[in-house]
């Protein structure tokens, strides 16, 4: 139990190299998942590595407790950490590999004994302990590097993309497991993955990184709805977010997102009134779940008509793909619903759903959290 | 049919190839087998390939004479110098491989003009340390000499085992609590019977197999097992004893081909470790 906080850590492989982290600023709470989630490449292993201690950060400081830990070494640390490839010790067995923390902890043969037991009746690997990590299958050595990690009741958990080695039904159930694990133990944890699923479903809070920066710091839901810029809205979700090109028209006071089907148009309302974004080119994010089929009472001037291009069934739902403004559009649809290629639909936006983004900088322009017009353009200017 | 039977032929071919290799590499040993146990009359008298007339150990003893000795100066400086050339090989390796620091692979790059020196090109250099040392003539100094000059390969070998091994291990090691010797000592040694037996058996055929060192470096009565053979075969007083010479020789060879009996198989699978998964 122990809260984590990082202030303004930067870390670098030398002058003249690119930043592998820039000015990173995470403050979690005690018991609080914290997920660092980005493609790969984003620097966040580099980020765990420097929480765990295996290696040192440039700048700013790491605080568990308020208590800063940059300075210090792995071991004096009390985090624990799950590999990717798990890193079981080949030679000893389960339970060696289990108890070897302790030991070099320098506990009691009895304890680590009741500590060994406790562990392995929590992840149901007691009939385990006396294999080697050669003769166990891909999810049985997944719990053995989390007894591992268990064992010692450090301050806190780092997972470093502990399912990506698993296979696509294994990996649900180990995260349904480590979900349940964390409810259960409540230890403050951090864990890396490039898996959007995994983030929107185990994190407290989600940091999305991306070239060693935090784009966007937040709960999982701050993250799919409010996503700060076209990389968020695109990395998290999926089907991902469809974005559409267009320009954006002014009248009475209220601004309008073009649409073009080819078959028809329309003048999807957004309701700012802030000057100055007229004839600006944006992009328009929206949801697959968010465009509805228009019902005859629904059917208003923000619906607009669609011939189907491709539909794919996944089961649960069915992406149905038509084309707005020359750019593919996915619509997630109840199959119950779904219709034929070369149909024509009628889509409904819910323009209180609608996103708006800078086309060249990418940034979230609209509704909320924009900032000022005139500020945008000054920092790009000078940006 | 006609596959059949060309397929047999094929196999005839192969078998008698190998065959006719064998016979290649076990003629000489058979024949200095059957030399040592003949009679010097029997030497004589009969040609090379001939059965001996009686079976004597007699070329046997008047050899162990010759070089028992020497023998024993020879187990003196190969097991000290293997086993220190081997503990300083695998700690080498397990720095370079796990430890980088700054200049480590300029410093293994060097490292590796070790294993491409010729002998003689450290020979003048090694004597003058060696009597800096006062280690020249000694045992040690041979030892020493050994160890210097093994030390690349074994560190070349421990090296590049280690680097197929993933560091990851060595991280959750320090995470764990453990430090720079005890990962050593319980993680990665345990992995490495493969690499060591390898070690092994390259260092112990090196060093026992040294001729040029150990008549450069060692006089009279510490002069390695090599250098006797050298000085009983050549010696140009009385009658040759082919018996003895062979039976010599024999004494000489046989403690690398009971290691590569023994440990053979760890040979074979430490040098394709590390070939399968990069």
């Amino acid at each position: 139990m122990a809260t984590l906080e990082l202030r303004n850590v930067n870390k670098s492989y030398g002058s003249g190299l690119p930043d592998t982290l820039k000015n990173i600023e995470i403050s979690i709470d005690s018991g609080e998942f914290l997920i660092l989630v980005g493609p790969s490449g984003c620097g966040k292993s580099t980020l765990m590595n420097c929480i765990a201690g295996l290696e040192d950060i440039s700048g700013g400081a790491i605080l568990v407790d308020d208590q800063d830990i940059s300075g210090m070494s792995p071991k004096d640390r009390d985090i624990a950490m799950v590999f990717q490839s798990y890193a079981l010790y080949p030679t000893m067995t389960v339970h060696g590999n289990i108890a070897f923390g302790l030991k070099m902890r320098k506990m009691a043969p009895a304890e680590i004994e009741a500590e060994v037991a406790r562990v392995a009746k929590l992840l149901q690997i007691e009939h385990l302990l006396g294999r080697k990590p050669g003769q166990l299958s891909g999810g049985q050595q997944q719990r053995v590097a989390m007894g591992r990690a268990l064992a010692r009741r450090p301050k806190i958990y780092l997972f470093d993309e502990p399912l990506s080695n698993l296979d696509a039904k294994l990996r649900v159930e180990m995260r349904t497991e480590i979900k349940l694990m964390h409810q259960r133990l409540k230890t403050t944890t951090v864990y890396v993955t490039h898996d959007q699923i995994e983030a929107m479903t185990l994190g407290d809070k989600v940091a999305v990184m991306k070239d060693g920066i935090i784009q966007q710091f937040g709960t999982p839901r701050q993250i799919y709805n409010d996503p700060a810029n076209l990389f968020v809205a695109s990395f998290i979700g999926s089907p991902p977010m469809n974005f559409i090109p267009l320009r954006l028209q002014r009248r009475d006071g209220q601004l309008f997102a073009l649409l073009d089907s080819g078959q028809a148009r329309c003048e999807l309302p957004l309701g700012v009134m802030e000057a100055g974004f007229e004839d600006r080119e944006v992009i328009l994010g929206i949801r697959p779940e968010q465009i509805l089929l228009a019902t005859a009472e629904s059917r208003n001037q923000s619906s607009i008509r669609a011939e189907v291009e491709v539909v794919e069934p996944t089961g649960p739902d069915t992406l149905v793909f038509v084309e707005l403004n020359q750019t593919k559009v996915c619509c997630r649809m109840a199959p119950d619903d779904a219709p034929q290629v070369g149909q024509t639909l009628e889509l409904q936006f819910d323009p209180s759903k609608v996103l708006l983004f800078d086309a060249q900088s990418g940034e979230r322009l609209l509704p909320g959290k924009a900032q000022p017009l005139e500020h945008k353009v000054a920092q790009f200017m000078t940006g | 049919m006609t596959s059949r039977s060309s397929l047999s032929l094929s196999r005839v071919a192969i078998y008698a190839t190998l065959l006719a290799a064998c016979a290649v590499y076990l003629i000489p040993l058979v024949v200095m087998l059957l030399t040592s146990f003949k009679s010097p009359e029997d030497i004589r008298t009969g040609n090379l390939l001939s059965w001996p007339e009686v079976f004597t150990a007699i070329g046997w003893l008047k050899a162990w004479d010759g070089v028992g000795g020497y023998f024993w100066n020879s187990v003196k400086i190969t097991i000290p110098a293997v086993l220190i050339s081997t503990v300083i090989g695998a700690l080498n390796g397990y720095v370079l491989a796990m430890w980088r620091f700054r200049g480590s692979q300029l410093f293994f790059g060097l490292l590796l003009f070790g294993c491409f020196l010729p002998f003689q090109v450290v020979l003048l250099p090694a004597s003058f340390t060696l009597g800096q040392l006062g280690l020249a003539n000694t045992t040690g100094g041979l030892v020493l000499i050994h160890v210097v000059y093994g030390m690349a390969f074994t560190t070349l070998f421990f090296r590049n085992y280690y680097v197929s091994i993933p560091d990851a291990l060595v991280r959750a090691a320090r995470l764990d609590g453990a430090g720079f010797f005890t990962i050593f000592g319980r993680i990665l040694l345990p992995m490495s019977t493969p690499i060591i037996m390898v070690c092994l058996i390259w260092q112990f055929t090196q060093i026992w197999n040294d001729f040029l060192f150990g008549v450069v470096f060692a006089s009279g009565d510490t002069q390695p097992i090599t250098v006797a053979l050298n000085n009983l075969v050549n010696t140009s007083t009385g009658a040759k004893e082919y018996n003895v010479d062979m039976a010599a020789a024999m004494i000489a060879g046989l403690p690398t081909l009971v290691v590569y009996v023994l440990a053979g198989k760890y040979f074979l699978r430490g040098l394709t470790a590390g070939a399968v998964k990069g």
